[in-house]
């Protein structure tokens, strides 16, 4: 019999969404431990991830994985259920890829487009548009349901901010990144994402996220400072 | 008969020896197209429009980039020994640390060899609390290298500190660690470097350290400006 399952999480977070959901695409059984507060972080998460002090943390047994997207990939590999990844090589190293550009690409000039303002600001929206329209590219002009094909997979997970989350980040910070007229299949596929029985049922309320980033605003003005910040 | 394979590399860099040590040790023939990086080919451009940047690997028709990515494609395209681990867990944490690698080392290595002053002094702190953390898994392993008797992917991910770092603190005149720290990462680093498969690629020790020497003014600036 497969060793529990524990995913430590936090309500608010898309990189801890990617994790729950791939549990629940692959049907396996496990318990959700909700950090109350990032700023002062449990004992289990500490000592579960001491390097980055992140959620999501998966505990299977006594194994511990970190990173959302190792994470994924764990999943996939540890689990039978159908595959996240795509079979063939090619199309596995296309979703690495992409997953890799969200986050190494796209999550500054994403946060930085929403919290900045001025000429910089200009700037920062410029770039996450041209890199939304590049992601947008591999839903091959609507052609694909998902960019894992019918259902599901990897790269839809890895995707899920842009999904759920930037629409309320762009109503917190009165900032527009992404409209129909502009984005036709990228709005097709976060509609279709969000609605998927499975998915569904592990994203977080919308206006409890409202509400949530509203009262963070100043907060996250602090952040894209710091970053803005010289070395 | 597999497609012809090319890699777009340039000199020097640890990302491009990277796809050609995963090459070597899977025993690919590949063909090594070197860029000049100030002066970029139409074919590097058009390969890797998004990042413009080596390693490129062409497999036929196929453009793979980003060398952690490369790396994997090469393990599950082509057969030979497997750079990955067979078990899912040893196979998360070899992702995890490569990850590490990129995203955690990387800045603070930079900023202790060219920067100054308080920044440069704590970035010196977290790149030795980074080897540190490298150290405590060599050593847990018990094994020659990351990958346990033979060089596996995160041990080709680690080049950077099997060779570069050495070559990059001479450069600058910085010493993160004395002659003692690190002895686990040290034989590691030696073992690496010395492998059959593995030292064909890696680029000439003096060459490298006359390309560092020549631009540590334009790393200077390079690490003074914001990230954004």
């Amino acid at each position: 019999m497969s060793a529990t399952v524990k995913l430590i999480g936090f309500f608010d977070s898309p990189f801890a969404h990617r994790a729950e959901v791939a549990l629940r695409l692959k049907g396996v059984p496990y318990e959700l431990i909700l950090e109350e507060d990032l700023h002062n972080k449990s004992e289990l998460l500490l000592k579960s991830n001491p390097i980055h002090k992140k959620v999501p943390v998966l505990l299977h047994g006594d194994r511990t994985i970190c990173e959302s997207l190792v994470i994924l990939e764990y999943v996939d590999e540890a689990f039978d259920g159908p595959p996240l990844l795509p079979v063939d090589p090619y199309g596995r190293a296309m979703a690495r890829f992409w997953a890799r550009f969200l986050d190494d690409k796209c999550s500054k000039p994403f946060w930085l487009s929403l919290w900045t303002e001025g000429e910089a600001q200009k700037g920062f929206v410029k770039e996450i548009k041209e890199n939304l329209k590049l992601l947008e590219g591999q839903l091959v002009k609507g052609r694909k349901r998902f960019f894992g094909g019918d259902a599901v997979g990897y790269l839809d997970v890895a995707s899920c901010g842009f999904a759920h989350w930037l629409p309320v980040f762009e109503e917190v910070a009165g900032v527009r990144l992404v409209t129909e007229e502009e984005y036709p299949d990228l709005c097709r596929w976060a509609k279709e994402y969000a609605s998927d029985e499975t998915v569904k049922q592990c994203l977080p309320d919308r206006a409890e996220l409202l509400a949530h980033f509203t009262a963070r605003k100043d907060f996250f003005v602090a952040t894209a400072k710091a970053i803005m910040a010289p070395n | 008969m597999s497609p012809p394979v090319k890699l777009i590399g340039a000199f020097g860099s640890p990302a491009v020896h990277r796809a050609e040590a995963a090459l070597r040790l899977k025993g690919v023939p590949y063909e090594l197209i070197l860029e000049d990086l100030e002066n970029k080919s139409e074919l590097l451009l058009k390969s890797n429009p998004i990042h413009k940047k080596v390693p490129v690997l062409l497999h036929g028709d196929r453009t793979v980039c980003e060398s952690l990515v490369i790396l994997e494609y090469i393990d599950e395209t082509f057969d030979g020994p497997p750079l990955l681990p067979a078990d899912p867990y040893d196979r998360s944490m070899a992702r995890f640390w490569a990850h590490f690698i990129d995203h955690k080392c990387a800045k603070p290595f930079m900023l202790s060899m060219w920067s100054e002053g308080e920044t440069q002094k704590e970035s010196m702190k977290e790149s030795k609390e980074n080897l540190a953390f490298l150290e405590e898994q060599l050593i847990k392993r018990k094994k020659r290298f990351f990958g346990g008797d033979s060089i596996g992917y995160l041990d080709i991910a680690a080049c950077g500190m099997a060779y570069w770092l050495g070559v990059i603190q001479e450069s600058a005149g910085v010493s993160l660690a004395s002659g003692e720290e690190f002895p686990a990462l040290r034989r590691w680093a030696e073992e690496y470097t010395s492998d059959e498969a593995i030292k064909p690629c890696l680029p000439d020790r003096d060459k490298l350290l006359t390309h560092y020497v020549a631009n540590i003014d334009k790393y200077r600036l390079m690490v003074k400006a914001p990230p954004a």
